[in-house]
């Protein structure tokens, strides 16, 4: 017994500590990351952020260094106030600003950096260099931020932003710190602008003190640049949009048709993109994100859903002679509107008995009424006529996403059976019910880019490009779903006669005041009822002006869709500004001044305040025009004359 | 003749090849541990590294003196070298150097010795020279009492010098004394004591007196025959508590800040979260350090000279008392796991060695060799993955170190000698 003892208590210390070191080394699940290695310190080397440059060419996007103090909470030695009080002075943060933010680095992590103050400017950083070393645990890292070469397309161009944890937590490529695309093509093209980092290791000792590379730099990896992207947007139109769409709310969207490019994306009200830069860009973004009126940040032109109104009926045109339902010159009377059982669709005062080529320019609701009817009615059901329908409107880049490359958009709608079988219940509608859809009211939704899409589709006769930002990246190629056309279910012959009705629109129809000399253009108004809740009471506001057109009738060099919000009818903002626009892009000069005096010299703004200024208001008819001053009307064509011509 | 050269060379080859294992496997740890950067020159004397390759090679030169002397040397001298031993210790009060607080260290020019390494091998071989005597009975306190002065004196001096760490390794002779006829009493009452202490410290006074009354009153009842009285009991009890409290009053009042705030976070006593931050950065610094570099190494290792925080130097001492951390993180749970099982092979193969003696001084020196590598490895390595308080003492074979690799390997090949030797024995 007495040899057993202290046999025993080895054997037992051995295996206890083969336990223990299971425990530690094995249990405890370690699996040696050198990222996560303290010993190790990371150096990162960010790369240039790629341009952006224009259809033209002209550099819209480039970079400014950038110096943030970055701080690791474990290393930062307590500073007496002395100490204190000049580090805070050359931060420009008070005492309780320092407490705060190193507490909230410590919470984030005590062992990784957290940026401490982000985006010094040049002057600051130059000061304080020298004496950052007496402040241990904090330190400079450069960053390259975002220098824009316009004041036009914030919506297109978008921001960066520094990261937040819950991107973080998805990709970890991003630490803390670093500037990710926040919006517009910085968002959508942001694994090509951003580049690959590069990163160094670094052995450090118990001190904090680098005593070299970590393996011999086998680890450290190069930074890749970005790459430069071009994009379709062409900078002067888009900067004239702008300018037409200053004290108005609405969007303007151009394309391309032969292509798809966009030639502008223009969002009322807009902003400068060099807010969101710097310092202030916290700041100034929720000044815009909290701007719940005029929501400055939610991008008209691709996320303003709004019943597409009158342009939707050249679509049912097609589709008629597609089905054959209809000629083009079978006539349909109306006597002021269209009667179905007890009930009635107004129109206005026009020719009568109307064929197509009538029917489109002068807009007959009870001549689309009669076409949608026969489109539905060639079907034994209602649901099949419907259905069939739906399909074709779809072929038109309608009712969905348009699965292009940009950063924000949506669906609109296009009603199938389905969703009035779940309103009213499996067959228990008739055509009658959805009459609406007719003339884009009803059920169908769309947003100006798919609007300007419909265009460019009927201008091609019978095909579009999904619309597109991207023109050009350094050294690849864009994406094929971009170059190849998107053929719509109506045969090419069924265009002629509704291009030619949208023709007539500027030559006798709803829009000849709009003409421009030498530009064939053909387009289409359009007007929507719109409503908002005041006081919870569902109270109609002045109708929103809707355009849609394009040019030239033959091989259109420009689609374009305009939507002013509260503009009333069509041709009154809408289809100035889309003249205004296809005759800037096609001519490069304005020819119909009166035009463009119009559109900049009232301003929509007192329309905007209607529904908030708690009185009682008159909409559409009883609506003035409401001049700007004479001082800001001479600034905006000032504005005009500083678009730099190319 | 072929006899005579057969009988020389019949040492314990396993036990040699063990101990080869822990000084080469020791050297490359020392390398790693000590080294900056590039290594120009492995004999460059201006380094660890290099100056622990002069101590091995010397190493080897005192193995040949060791093994050359008759193994009746040591016995008939064991007296002399353990007072030549005490001497040594003594001279320190007059001629010794400090270093870190503790006055252990002859300085002869650049090179420094540090004495109490070498009292070990010498008092091992005084208990063994005395309990060997034919006179000796342990059973009795007289020789009870004479052994322990032994091991008291060159203890006392050590404590005296600030070195307490050495001194707990005298405590390793209590395994000596039990195998050589100690009565069994001594054994519960040692394990008591520590249980006590450590239920008074992490439960406080009140759990340990009921868990005291309520340990003797099962025993009371249960044994019906040959009962001591209850006041034999009571006085049981009685001291108990009393050493208990003792044992708390000393925590609070009798250690030094540094040892109290030691136990302290060994046994998780503190609850005070800035206390906590505090000893983090203070007395559980090593500790923390350590115990993430070995974690780090996961199961094989970041590989030799690979590991960050060892090339960082993040452990204090990693090349002498916290070298296992450098194991750890270098060679993973399978290198450490290696080291481990190598220490408890070479002191289980001693111990077998020491049974299998025909006399008991060899046996009881045997039986000294392998408590005290153990009470070293166990609190060494205890103390590195946070298992034991801290102690300051040195890994046997591996810690950076001529003196303490010359005292351990005497120990050893004393005993190795003594061994090739058993077959003359009668």
């Amino acid at each position: 017994m007495r040899k057993l003892l202290l046999l025993t208590t080895v054997v037992l210390v051995g295996l206890v500590f083969i336990a223990r070191l299971f425990y530690l080394q094995i249990y405890g699940g370690y699996e040696y990351d050198v990222f996560e290695d303290t010993a190790i310190r990371k150096v990162y080397n960010y790369p240039k952020r790629g341009y952006v440059y224009d259809r033209n060419g002209e550099l819209l996007v480039a970079n400014q260094p950038s110096y943030d103090v970055m701080v690791i909470p474990r290393e930062v030695e307590p500073l007496d106030s002395l100490e204190l009080n000049e580090f805070c002075k050359l931060l420009k943060i008070t005492k309780e600003d320092y407490a705060r933010k190193l507490e909230r680095a410590t919470n984030y992590s005590p062992r990784l950096p957290s940026p401490f103050v982000p985006q010094l400017s040049k002057t600051d950083y130059a000061v304080l260099q020298e004496k950052m070393r007496k402040y241990e645990g904090f330190y400079i890292q450069k960053r390259s931020l975002r220098s824009y070469q316009t004041t036009i397309g914030a919506n297109v161009l978008g921001d960066i932003g520094e990261v937040n944890r819950s991107i973080i937590a998805q990709q970890p490529y991003y630490k803390l710190g670093d500037l990710i695309g926040k919006q517009g093509v910085e968002k959508t093209y942001e694994d090509i602008l951003r580049g690959v980092k590069g990163i160094k290791f670094i052995q450090k000792d118990r001190f904090n003190k680098d005593i070299g590379p970590f393996k011999e730099g086998k680890l450290d990896t190069l930074p890749v640049p970005g790459k430069d992207i071009t994009i379709t947007i062409d900078s002067q139109l888009q900067a004239y949009g702008e300018l037409l769409m200053t004290n108005k709310r609405g969007g303007i969207v151009a394309i391309e048709p032969s292509s798809g490019e966009i030639l502008a994306m223009v969002s009322g009200p807009s902003y400068n993109p060099n807010l969101l830069v710097g310092r202030n860009r916290s700041e100034n973004f929720n000044k815009l994100y909290r701007d719940s009126i005029a929501k400055p940040l939610f991008d008209r032109g691709l996320q303003a859903m709004y019943p597409p109104g009158s342009p939707f009926k050249t679509l049912n045109a097609l589709v008629a002679l597609q089905e054959g339902v209809v000629t083009t010159e079978e006539r349909f009377s109306c006597a002021m509107g269209y009667r179905y059982g007890n009930r009635k669709m107004g129109c206005h005062a026009h020719r009568s008995p109307a064929n197509m080529n009538i029917g489109i320019y002068e807009s007959c609701n009870a001549y689309f009424a009669n076409v949608y009817r026969r489109i539905m009615d060639k079907y034994d059901t209602p649901a099949e006529g419907m259905d069939n329908w739906s399909k074709h409107i779809k072929s038109f880049g309608l009712g969905d996403y348009l699965n292009n490359d940009l950063s924000v958009g949506q669906p609109g709608k296009v009603p199938t059976a389905a969703t009035y079988d779940r309103a009213y219940g499996k067959n228990r509608w008739y055509t009658t019910f959805t009459i609406s859809n007719a003339i884009g009211q009803g059920e169908v939704l769309a947003t100006p880019i798919q609007l300007a899409n419909m265009a460019a589709a009927i201008g091609n006769r019978g095909y579009y490009y999904t619309p597109h930002i991207i023109k050009d990246i350094e050294g690849e190629t864009i994406p094929t779903k971009f170059t190849t056309p998107n053929h719509t279910t109506i045969d090419k012959r069924h265009f002629e006669p509704v291009v030619e009705g949208m023709y007539d629109v500027y030559n006798k129809g709803t829009a000849n005041m709009l003409q421009v000399k030498g530009i064939d253009i053909c387009g289409k108004t359009g007007t929507a009822e719109n409503f908002a809740i005041i006081d919870s009471v569902k109270t109609q506001l002045t109708d929103h002006s809707i355009f849609v057109a394009f040019a030239p009738k033959d091989n259109p060099k420009i689609a374009i869709a305009v939507f002013v919000e509260n503009g009333y009818f069509g041709s009154r903002f809408a289809g100035r500004m889309a003249s205004l626009m296809i005759e800037y892009y096609i001519r490069g000069e304005i020819t119909r001044k009166d035009m463009e005096n119009f559109v900049l010299r009232y301003s929509l703004e007192h329309e905007y305040e209607k529904p908030y200024s708690g009185e009682s208001f008159g909409i559409n008819r009883q609506t003035t025009l409401e001049p700007i001053s004479e001082e800001e009307f001479q600034n905006l064509l000032k504005l005009k004359a500083e678009i730099p011509k190319s | 003749m072929l006899r005579e050269n057969q009988r020389r060379f019949k040492f314990d080859w396993l036990t040699i090849i063990l101990f080869l294992l822990l000084v080469g496997f020791g050297y490359l740890n020392i390398l790693s541990a000590s080294h900056d950067g590039d290594i120009v020159n492995y004999f460059d004397t201006s380094q660890l590294y290099g100056k622990q390759l002069i101590f091995i090679g010397l190493t080897f030169v005192l193995i040949v003196l060791i093994l050359s002397f008759e193994a009746k040397f040591y016995e008939r001298f064991a007296s002399i070298i353990y007072l030549v031993a005490l001497l040594a210790l003594m001279g320190l009060f007059l001629f010794g150097k400090e270093i870190n607080g503790a006055r252990s260290w002859y300085a002869i020019g650049s090179m420094t010795l540090q004495p109490s390494e070498f009292a070990k091998f010498a008092t091992a071989l005084a208990v063994a020279k005395y309990i060997s005597d034919l006179q000796t009975n342990m059973q009795t306190l007289k020789d009870q009492l004479r052994v322990v002065a032994i091991i008291f004196v060159p203890a006392l001096l050590i404590l005296l010098q600030n070195d307490a760490g050495s001194t707990i390794v005298y405590l390793s002779f209590f395994f000596v004394f039990y195998r050589e006829g100690l009565q069994q009493i001594y054994l519960i009452v040692a394990l008591s004591l520590i249980i006590l202490a450590v239920l008074a410290l992490k439960f406080g006074m009140v759990t340990t007196a009921m868990a005291c009354l309520i340990v003797l009153g099962l025993r009371y009842f249960l044994r019906k025959k040959k009962r001591a009285s209850i006041l034999q009991y009571l006085l049981v009890l009685g001291v108990a508590i009393g050493f208990s409290y003792g044992v708390k009053l000393f925590y609070e009042h009798g250690l030094k800040v540094h040892q109290q705030n030691r136990i302290s976070l060994w046994l998780r006593l503190e609850k005070d979260p800035v206390k906590l931050e505090r000893m983090k950065k203070d007395e559980a610094y090593n500790l923390i350090q350590s115990e993430q570099a070995i974690s780090s190494g996961g199961l094989t290792g970041k590989g030799f000279l690979q590991g960050t925080r060892t090339t960082g130097k993040f452990v204090p001492e990693q090349e002498t008392d916290y070298i296992f951390s450098t194991v750890g993180e270098e060679w993973g749970f399978l290198g450490s796991s290696f080291v481990v099982l190598v220490f408890v092979l070479l002191i289980i193969r001693v111990l077998y060695l020491a049974e299998s003696q025909k006399s008991q001084f060899s046996r009881v020196y045997g039986y000294g060799v392998a408590s005290i590598l153990f009470v070293h490895f166990t609190i060494n390595i205890g103390m590195v993955m946070g298992l034991i308080p801290t102690v300051g003492i040195p890994l046997p074979f591996f810690s950076y170190g001529g003196s303490g690799l010359w005292g351990f390997t005497i120990l050893l090949f004393i005993f190795i000698k003594l061994d090739s030797n058993k077959i003359n024995e009668w």
